[in-house]
């Protein structure tokens, strides 16, 4: 371990350390509100549900590099290849919690709603997604995590990330720069779920049905 | 040229199929090198979280593990070891052991930890050993999760299995990591279509299997509701 390398390299590291952030982050976002609506029409429509989750268990079958690979014709070696690649994955972590957290929502408490007068679409804004909340934070923590992780294969394709500090670092055989880009992936992926962590507590205090 | 008729066309090629660093070879590479540490991981994980779902200890600490094991990059664990031991057995299996250990703790620790108490206290009650218990009682009905957990292993696996060809070795990552190094997209799509198809028939292997082994009583459970 030569310490001296990473206030060296400060500017590089850092970055890696911001595209690595952006390409794991964005797609989480971008998959969470197109699995919103995914999400609810497979817990309200029955026969929604079973396509949607084999679709979602295929397309999670799909390894990274292959799908990075796939969409190079469209979308060439750049940032939104990643970002598309890693969209679908969170998809397929999150629609599946909004399905199964707006299905807990116990029948009890739909009905109150509609006796106040409540129709659909506000039951569902200010009721429903409300207490899913949590076991869709949930599906979110999941996307982003395994999304800043799986950025740093883009870098096999080219596409910069701290994945960058391990390919170099082997090729030059030089350890301080792989263990500086484990521990930062790491790092940024933990520090990325206990802001979310947090979140869960302020936006939805009350917590998981169970 | 769209990334199917790349991949199609290599594939059809009649020369990828005969001699060294063929098709057959990489592909049966490509099992080997997914199915040795699957095979690891389940027979560490496997009882270790039967056991911690039996006592109901250790609860915690397997749900954390689950949180940070998605954060390792497994390319960066590769690269590490690489460069810490060369080329052993260890630098490819550690990683992919690594990978796999988690969802067939975690599920597999659920899925018994989940047995209802009425469940265990009857098994219990009409006398039956505690290996009688988890034999007979628990693991059947924690089937469906257990196999949940084995599959995703065994996806992850399958496809993590490809970055291996990066630091040297065969399997099809082999056509991926090649063939981008030398600028040819034919083999980089063929292989990663190829990948991609061992994934897929991984999922269906896996349906059969909870098909034929999960109790009738109890598949609408393995589903959400």
């Amino acid at each position: 371990m030569i310490w001296s390398w990473i206030p060296g390299n400060g500017a590089l590291i850092w970055q890696l350390t911001y595209e690595n952030a952006y390409l794991g982050v964005v797609p989480a976002l971008i998959g969470l509100v197109i699995s919103l609506p995914l999400g609810v029409a497979a817990a309200r429509w029955r026969w929604v549900q079973p396509p949607v989750l084999t679709v979602v268990n295929v397309i999670y079958a799909i390894p990274a590099l292959a799908l990075f690979i796939a969409l190079i014709p469209s979308l060439g070696l750049t940032d939104t290849n990643v970002v598309v690649a890693l969209t679908l994955y969170s998809l397929c972590v999150i629609t599946p919690n909004v399905a199964a957290g707006l299905r807990a929502v116990p029948p009890p408490v739909r009905q109150a709603a509609t006796a106040m007068g409540f129709g659909a679409a506000r039951r569902l804004l200010t009721v429903e997604l409300p207490l899913a909340g949590p076991v869709i934070i949930a599906g979110l923590r999941v996307a982003v995590v395994s999304g800043i992780s799986l950025a740093s294969v883009g870098q096999l394709i080219g596409v910069a990330s701290l994945g960058y500090l391990f390919i170099d670092g082997e090729q030059r055989s030089f350890p301080t720069e792989i263990y500086t880009g484990l521990v930062l992936v790491i790092a940024l992926a933990l520090a990325c779920d206990l802001v979310l962590i947090g979140v869960r507590r302020v936006l939805t205090p009350w917590g998981a049905l169970s | 040229m769209s990334f199917f008729s790349w991949a199609w066309d290599w594939i059809t090629t009649s020369a990828n199929w005969s001699g060294s660093g063929s098709i057959p070879q990489q592909l049966l590479a490509h099992l080997g090198y997914s199915g040795l540490p699957f095979l690891i991981a389940a027979v560490i994980a496997l009882p270790l979280g039967v056991a911690a779902g039996h006592t109901g200890r250790g609860g915690a600490a397997v749900a954390s593990l689950a949180n940070v094991w998605r954060a390792i990059p497994t390319l960066g664990l590769l690269v590490m070891l690489v460069v810490l031991l060369g080329f052993s057995p260890l630098t490819w299996l550690l990683p992919l052991v690594v990978l796999a250990i988690p969802p067939i703790l975690v599920n597999s620790y659920e899925g018994v930890a989940g047995v209802d108490r009425d469940v265990r206290d009857a098994a219990k009650g009409a006398g039956m050993t505690t290996v009688q218990q988890v034999l007979h009682v628990e693991l059947p009905i924690a089937l469906p999760l257990i196999l949940v957990g084995l599959r995703t292993a065994a996806v992850f696996v399958v496809a993590t299995a490809t970055i291996a060809a990066y630091i040297g070795l065969g399997g099809l990552g082999r056509f991926i990591i090649d063939g981008l190094a030398s600028n040819e997209y034919g083999p980089v799509a063929g292989g990663a279509l190829l990948v991609v198809i061992l994934a897929v028939l991984v999922l269906i292997l896996f349906a059969v299997i909870s098909r034929l082994t999960v109790p009738a009583g109890l598949r609408k459970q393995g589903r959400p509701e």
